[in-house]
């Protein structure tokens, strides 16, 4: 039954990872870079939505429109200042940027939204669900980030498929300038990449904080870099793998918590990591890309 | 045209020179310079905001009074336990301090008392509290209680409170005031026979976002009492966690557990019942508390004062007591003034806003009684 607890636990947290992880896994896969400030676009849109329901009295599905709105526009503003510019350059200076907007972000809410800690306060209302004489508890908050993470990695494994922007950036990433030769627009699908990846950063913000309800500047930074490993542990710029990976290290997080040690569970979680990518180097569900000489 | 140029840019040099003079040389003797560092931006700026805020109505009403003047200077460490600490401390010591009155942080106390000992200026830190600073030097001095007193403190108050109960601890191993807590609290519940059920639950500064596994650890093992000697933040996750599971243990905090009920957007009523370890209540109704309040929301737009902001109010006090009872004065060089108030620490006792009768032990480190209080309908209430 114990084990049962901690394995909801463990998929709650992960869930939340893997929704993060899809965001990163979107970018890198068709822009190929590594969007350090995605974690940061999280904690804005977590902090936008308290605003709109702490300070209007908004109902939470408002809270959490708002979010994703000003998020997107936040992930074109950022994508176009400070990405675009450097279109062509060593990928290492888009890295270092990424850096950079990142402590923007976290410096910026600092002066707006000032370093002390706020509680936000769940989206979901639902009561959580007992079993067993309340020794096995499944919060709404469990129920909600699995939904919402399936049917986001469901909706964005058939947007890249079918639709025509989808291929487009599938074109992209492949070879962008194949792509560009047969027509494509490729800073625009990029563009569109970053609205669609901040777009979930905001989801993701709002179930992170319902799920963990301390929101600070630095909300974004570490669960970001979690879902950043879980992305790569379930192979980079896959969809399913992002999934896969986020589930994963919540779990295997939260056993090793419970059963080996809570002083050494990162020690743990990445002692897996790295055994998985030397069996696998591309990751769990990624693709080994043959290099043509 | 050179040579009056040259002349020109001499005569600037040799003023310049006596500007420099002016600012050190001619010290006002009726005016002592305290100096403190600080987080005043950053992740900890709450901490040491409140600290200078508490400093600056001391040095306010000291000032009001006549006699000997405090000049105050309060200068950003951001909390950081290497080089900008040591450059916030060294711009005070250009500045021309003659008594420190910080750092606010542990790492930025082990970093400038380091050099404080060197330089023999004193040091009386309000709210670094690792048994560590306490023993860098015979000038360093605390005015909040060390780490493992504080946590043997509460396991005394809980053997009195609930005798026979199973008790858990949660800490955040990646933090010294944490672990150095649960380290004191541990030694002396074993010497007390208390029952510690869970007592290795621990999160780090990396992986804080997730603390349901050590809420359900303690759950599982049945524990009546739960201990978590870390900061409002992290506790205020535990709390909704344990809500939302149905757990309800009474969850007993330490000093850094002061500010939950300021948490915006926390729903205090999930704090009921909580006890916490804090030497300074901002409800209490004496005159001098109520005062300090006041005066400090008028300053702060509203905000009400925690720990941190009453240690500062202390710390400036208890300097300047020493001071006049020692005769130091602001032609008093700062390690003159060192050894007075050494020596003068050493047989002083206090009445503050953060304790009556506080006095400091050879090492520098405090003795005042330990006070709890339970939170209840949303305040803090003495705890019988």
């Amino acid at each position: 039954m114990q084990s049962i607890q901690y394995l909801i636990n463990g998929i709650s947290i992960g869930a939340v990872y893997a929704i993060i992880a899809l965001g990163y896994t979107m970018v890198y896969g068709i822009a190929k870079m590594l969007n350090f400030a995605h974690g940061d676009v999280i904690m804005v849109g977590a902090y936008i939505a308290f605003c709109v329901t702490n300070y209007l009295g908004l109902p939470s599905f408002v809270a959490v429109a708002a979010s994703v709105v000003v998020c997107t526009l936040l992930g074109i503003v950022i994508e176009g200042l400070a990405y675009k510019p450097l279109r062509g350059t060593p990928s290492l200076a888009v890295l270092i940027t990424a850096i950079g907007v990142s402590y923007f972000l976290q410096n910026a809410a600092q002066l707006i939204w000032s370093s002390s800690p706020k509680n936000f306060t769940s989206v979901v209302t639902m009561d959580p669900i007992t079993l067993f004489d309340g020794r096995l508890v499944i919060t709404g908050e469990v129920l909600l980030t699995v939904l919402v993470s399936t049917l986001v990695m469901i909706g964005l494994t058939l947007f890249t498929g079918k639709t025509r922007t989808g291929k487009a950036m599938r074109a992209v990433s492949e070879d962008r300038d194949a792509a560009q030769l047969m027509g494509i627009n490729v800073n625009r699908t990029i563009s569109v990449t970053f609205a669609i990846g901040s777009a979930l950063a905001a989801v993701a913000g709002v179930l992170l904080c319902s799920t963990v309800p301390t929101l600070m500047p630095t909300t974004g930074s570490m669960p970001g870099i979690r879902a950043f490993t879980a992305a790569v542990f379930g192979g980079i710029g896959s969809i399913p793998g992002a999934m896969l990976g986020g589930i994963l290290l919540g779990v295997i997080e939260t056993f090793s918590k419970a059963y080996l040690s809570t002083q050494f569970s990162d020690a743990i979680v990445f002692c897996v990591l790295i055994v998985i990518l030397l069996v696998k180097p591309a990751g769990l569900l990624g693709k080994q890309v043959q290099e043509k000489v | 045209m050179k040579k009056v140029f040259a002349l020109v840019l001499t005569f600037a040099m040799v003023l310049a020179m006596f500007a420099g003079c002016g600012s050190s040389g001619s010290a006002d003797k009726n005016t002592i310079k305290i100096g403190m560092t600080g987080p005043l931006t950053g992740g900890a700026s709450a901490y040491g905001i409140a600290v200078r805020g508490g400093m600056q109505i001391a040095v306010d009403e000291i000032n009001a009074k006549g006699g000997l003047q405090i000049e105050f200077r309060a200068e950003d460490d951001e909390a950081d336990g290497a080089d900008k600490a040591v450059s916030a401390y060294n711009s005070l010591k250009d500045w021309g301090m003659q008594i420190l009155a910080g750092p606010v942080t542990t790492g930025s106390s082990l970093a400038i008392g380091a050099e404080a000992v060197n330089d023999k200026i004193f040091m009386l830190t309000p709210s670094a509290s690792a048994e560590d600073v306490a023993m860098l030097g015979s000038n360093v001095f605390q005015m909040c209680f060390t780490d493992p007193n504080q946590g043997a403190s509460a396991a005394d108050l809980m053997a009195a409170k609930w005798p026979g109960a199973t008790i858990g601890v949660i800490y955040d191993s990646s933090d010294a005031y944490s672990a150095g807590v649960r380290d004191g609290f541990l030694d002396k519940a074993a010497d007390l026979g208390l029952n510690i059920a869970v007592s290795d639950a621990s999160f780090t500064s990396d992986n804080k976002a997730d603390l349901s596994t050590q809420v359900t650890q303690c759950k599982d093992a049945g524990c009546d009492v739960v201990f978590l000697p870390f900061y409002y933040t992290e506790a205020s996750q535990v709390l909704t966690y344990a809500n939302t599971i149905g757990y309800k243990p009474t969850f007993f905090g330490c000093d850094g557990m002061d500010g939950i009920l300021t948490v915006e957007g926390f729903d205090t009523s999930l704090a009921e019942g909580l006890v916490l370890m804090t030497p300074f209540d901002a409800n209490a109704t004496d005159a001098a508390t109520a005062s300090f309040v006041e005066t400090f929301k008028k300053n702060n737009d509203g905000l009400v004062p925690n720990q941190f902001a009453a240690d500062g109010y202390d710390v400036i006090y208890a300097i300047y007591n020493a001071c006049v009872a020692a005769g130091i004065d602001g032609t008093t060089s700062a390690a003159d003034a060192c050894a007075k108030l050494q020596a003068e620490f050493a047989k002083m006792s206090v009445d503050g806003l953060t304790g009556k009768g506080m006095t400091w032990d050879a090492n520098g480190m405090i003795s005042k009684a330990p006070a709890a209080v339970v939170i209840e309908n949303g305040i803090y209430v003495p705890m019988g």
